[in-house]
């Protein structure tokens, strides 16, 4: 009587025929020779399919568009449990991926394995090669911070100066001279949609092909074979346990790269492609001027060229590994220059002090407003706007709701109103606004600002950073200092004070200028005590980043169902 | 134990360890809830003065829910039913079998699910059909005569 696993086995082998399959495969003759040198394509399978999980795992959990995609890797990484090891899983395996990929290369490349009948094998496999670094540039704009958008958008630059055709590859992207909710999309299709069923497929031809031509023998087998399984398995297994091991460990222990927000308007930032496409970028800078294209689109294009036709130039019978000297000299060579390149691009790149993620504060809507515009809130405050209007949702009070109207009148039209009601909207029972024009305008910027969606966050901003605003704007801060995008640049800008000074630090600048820094133009601020108190909590509450859109934030704020 | 049971032994083992060590964080990132600052909210939805004595009321409310990567500002409703002057009840707006929206008939005094007709007496008890249990309430609270409504909580089976 045969055991229910065994009955099971055999129900499916009649089938399907899958058991004969797997052992066909397992059981095939390899040449003696072979060994742990062949082990880098299996390993480069393994990692594809780590990237394929990882990758299908943050899909889960992830939404491609500019809007939501910075926030919701963040969300991945802080919210979820294990969502940061699944992301250094795919962010560290795309970079073991290109390691293991050219390994694999240098193999076959030094042992000569593309010669006759081989020379197709080689071919996809370059593709394959050139698939998996399309892989790395799609996906590094993904994360949507400030490395992905900067590197992108070299990376198109560059693109679009190829010749004759760069305009279209550019269209294609989906960017022309920006990076955008197209070029986002095309991206992400590319990434997901296209390239993993192309390399499923192309490996598939791959594998194929090794089958069909049999692993590439040396002179010394003499016709000698021997079994793929388990032998040739195990020194497979090993290896990959090795990469994965590796993988595994960076995941945990090093920490993937989340910058800041992708912010069009940093012009601090310095954009760095992933490390191993850093080579390229050096040779950019040795072909300045007139001859940029030749680094740009000439140099990789021969590469490539060169890499296809190697099985055409090299023609000759198979040969012992000490007799292929020209081979390993190019290896030998080619990685000295790469290692060369790359190494004088990390040198010369300046350190970055660009501050990662984890030093960013949650910054709240209220906080990403101007300062007119959240002095407006106060004035609205003061004025008890709200015991006629509601802002938005609720049942109109004895005015309209002001977060649904607001937005159709211009800034001109809301002051003349404020100030004689009746004016504009005949019969009104609205009552004239004692504010003096600075004051309404502030208003007026206030009430534009709302929408439906945002109306609560809005109001919520608390009582001392508005009254703070409220002071920032009678005491004209603006006309010297640059808040939230809003005033002047005669002063140092105060996104982000609160990372630079203390509040005591402030206070005594405020009083006396001259006592921190002796050559400034300020004037002094006789404030109350209350007053320098909120103003302070409003210099501080003021975000390290400065908002480069309102646009881009009502995408990311809370959105209306 | 020779070299080839040896191979075979690492082979499987191996593979399994693999396998084990990327599928266990992966069920736990997909059935793990996320991470969040979890603090009841309380909407104020109006005066109480506007709601008449055991009649119950649906009020239409927004509150700000947290949605995966987002807080989104959504429309809500609550059943509100005055008990006494000092006491309301507010029940969620779902019905507890499949999670339909029901409603109270006046002229039968009774609350009415139109899914599978689940019927709920004014303090929310089952009177009929296949509802597993009575309907969930709010929190609530009474501030300066206004009604400040909290999150749902679940019934249990024996009332709540």
């Amino acid at each position: 009587m045969k055991s229910i696993a065994q009955r099971l086995i055999d129900w499916i082998e009649y089938r399907t025929g899958l058991e004969t399959a797997i052992k066909n495969f397992l059981f095939e003759d390899i040449p003696a020779s072979s060994g742990w040198h062949q082990v880098f394509g299996s390993v480069a399978v393994f990692l594809f399919l780590v990237q394929a999980l990882s990758g299908l795992l943050l899909a889960f959990n992830y939404a491609p568009t500019p809007g939501d995609a910075y926030n919701s890797v963040k969300y991945i990484i802080t919210a979820l449990t294990g969502g940061a090891l699944i992301r250094g899983l795919h962010h560290w395996g795309a970079s073991m991926m290109i390691v293991v990929v050219v390994l694999h290369m240098i193999q076959v490349f030094i042992y000569g394995a593309y010669k006759r009948p081989r020379e197709a094998t080689w071919i996809v496999g370059v593709i394959l090669f050139l698939i998996t670094l399309g892989f790395g540039l799609t996906g590094y704009l993904l994360p949507w911070d400030n490395r992905a958008y900067w590197g992108t958008i070299v990376a198109t630059q560059l693109v679009s100066k190829t010749p004759l055709i760069g305009p279209y590859l550019t269209r294609l992207l989906g960017g022309e001279g920006s990076i955008g909710v197209v070029t986002f999309a095309r991206f992400f299709a590319l990434h997901v949609l296209l390239l993993p069923p192309l390399a499923t497929s192309l490996i598939a031809l791959h594998v194929f092909l090794v089958r069909k031509h049999g692993v590439a023998p040396m002179p010394n087998d003499h016709g000698a074979t021997k079994k793929f399984f388990p032998e040739q398995v195990f020194k497979d297994t090993v290896a990959i346990f090795v990469a994965f091991v590796i993988l595994f460990v960076m995941a945990v222990v090093a920490k993937v790269p989340l910058d800041r927000l992708a912010d069009p308007t940093d012009s601090s930032y310095i954009p760095r492609p992933d490390w191993y496409f850093l080579f390229l970028f050096q040779i950019l800078k040795l072909f300045g001027g007139s001859l940029e294209l030749v680094g740009s689109v000439v140099l990789p294009a021969l590469a490539v060229a060169a890499l296809v036709l190697v099985p055409f130039l090299d023609r000759g019978e198979i040969k012992r590994l000490a007799q292929r000297t020209v081979a390993i000299g190019v290896v030998v060579f080619g990685l000295l220059g790469w290692t060369g390149l790359t190494l004088t691009a990390v040198i010369t790149t300046p350190k970055s002090s660009a501050p990662s993620m984890e030093e960013e504060e949650e910054v709240q809507e209220w906080q990403q407003l101007t300062p007119e515009e959240l002095a407006g809130i106060g004035y609205f405050r003061r004025e008890q706007c709200s015991s006629c209007h509601n802002l938005a949702n609720k049942a109109p009070k004895v005015g309209p709701n002001l977060a649904a109207t607001a937005i159709r009148r211009t800034p001109a039209w809301m002051i003349d109103h404020f100030k004689n009601p009746s004016m504009l909207v005949p019969g009104t029972s609205m009552p004239p606004i004692d504010l003096d024009d600075e004051q309404l305008a502030a208003l007026a910027s206030f009430l534009l600002k709302l929408s439906p969606s945002n109306a609560q966050v809005l109001n919520s901003a608390p009582t001392f950073p508005v009254e703070g605003a409220m002071v920032y704007k009678a005491n004209q801060c603006g006309t010297c200092h640059m808040a939230n995008g809003e005033g002047m640049k005669i002063g140092p800008e105060l996104n982000g004070l609160f990372l630079r000074r203390t509040k005591e630090w402030v206070e005594e600048h405020l009083r006396n200028p001259q006592t921190h820094t002796p050559d400034s133009p300020m004037p002094s601020y006789k404030l109350s005590p209350t007053n320098m108190d909120r103003l302070l909590t409003y210099l501080f509450s003021i975000p390290r980043i400065k908002p480069f859109s309102m646009v881009q934030l009502r995408k990311a704020a809370p959105s209306l169902r | 134990m020779d070299r080839r049971t040896f191979h075979l032994a690492f082979i499987y083992g191996i593979w399994s360890a693999i396998a084990a060590i990327l599928a266990l964080p992966a069920a736990v990132y997909l059935l793990w809830p996320p991470r969040s600052k979890k603090e009841t909210d309380w909407e104020d939805v109006g005066s109480l003065t506007q709601i008449g004595l055991k009649t119950p009321q649906e009020i239409v409310f927004r509150r700000n829910r947290i949605d995966g990567w987002k807080i989104i500002s959504e429309k809500v409703s609550a059943w509100v039913v005055k008990m006494s002057d000092k006491e309301v009840v507010a029940f969620g707006p779902q019905c507890p079998h499949l999670g339909c929206a029901y409603h109270w008939v006046q002229q039968k005094h009774e609350f009415l699910c139109p899914c599978h007709t689940s019927t709920f007496s004014i303090d929310g008890e089952v009177l009929s059909g296949p509802a597993p249990r009575p309907l969930d309430r709010y929190e609530t609270k009474i501030e300066g005569g206004k009604l400040l409504l909290g999150s749902v909580q679940k019934s249990t089976e024996s009332g709540s």
